[in-house]
């Protein structure tokens, strides 16, 4: 399946309610499929249309589902620049609780079983193991 | 309405959110409850009783809020998290940031 998305905050919930429901029954267990994959495929288009997307409609991110026989496998890719996510501070330090952002990226490492970017930064790639 | 507003008995306003807490109402809630304290309010209860999804954004407005609340001698306290919504707050460490209770009630009687 793949999924062309303006970059516009407003249409996240509508396109993680479409990939969602678009996967088969059994595919992910209830609470994954509740909770892991809406959360973390959530997290990863609102980066892409805040960041790479700088939520403009007209620029586009491309989500692709990818189902093997254990495994989805989620990519999703904005027309931004990229960035290194290893500069991202961790957001669970005493000294950054405070901060209003900086959660996203660490909530959706947490939640999926592995997350891969592509070589420029602005592909993510996220997997979640069948269960 | 995904926000609704109002001040039990003792003054407390009590927020309720109805389904979900993300990057594209987040403003909305800020500026519900910020014209509250404007308006002289200190002590907030948001309620997730109804809520079935927050995001990053969401969670940071929260901090947010809670920051400016206490900057002005008040109290904000969230109430009524689901199992996902708590596993959240925990893998973010936002549950050592925040006063949480099981019901808005309870949240209410701790003031």
């Amino acid at each position: 399946m793949s999924l062309d998305v303006p970059s516009d905050l407003g249409v996240v919930g509508e396109a993680v309610e479409l990939v969602a429901s678009a996967l088969p029954a059994g595919t992910l267990s209830p609470r994954r499929l509740r909770f892991n994959l809406r959360t973390a495929l959530a997290e990863a288009l609102a980066n892409a249309i805040m960041y790479g997307g700088r939520d403009d409609p007209a620029r586009i991110v491309r989500v692709r589902v990818e189902l093997g026989r254990d495994v989805v496998r989620i990519h999703v890719t904005d027309e931004g620049d990229g960035f290194d996510p290893s500069t991202l501070p961790d957001p669970t330090r005493p000294e950054n609780l405070e901060r209003e952002a900086g959660r996203g990226l660490f909530v959706l490492r947490h939640l999926v079983d592995h997350v891969a970017f592509n070589e420029k930064g602005n592909g993510i790639c996220l997997t979640l193991r069948a269960g | 309405m995904t926000f609704s507003l109002k001040k039990d008995k003792s003054g407390v306003v009590v927020v309720g959110v109805d389904g979900q807490l993300i990057v594209g109402n987040r403003q909305e809630l800020k500026q519900k409850v910020l014209e509250s304290l404007d308006g002289g309010a200190k002590k907030f209860v948001v309620d997730f009783s109804k809520t079935g999804y927050i995001d990053s954004s969401g969670l940071g407005v929260l901090v947010s809020l809670s920051k400016k609340i206490r900057e002005q001698g008040g109290e904000l306290r969230l109430a009524g998290l689901n199992e996902d919504l708590q596993t959240l707050f925990e893998l973010t460490k936002l549950d050592t940031l925040f006063a949480i209770t099981r019901t808005a009630d309870e949240a209410l009687a701790a003031f």
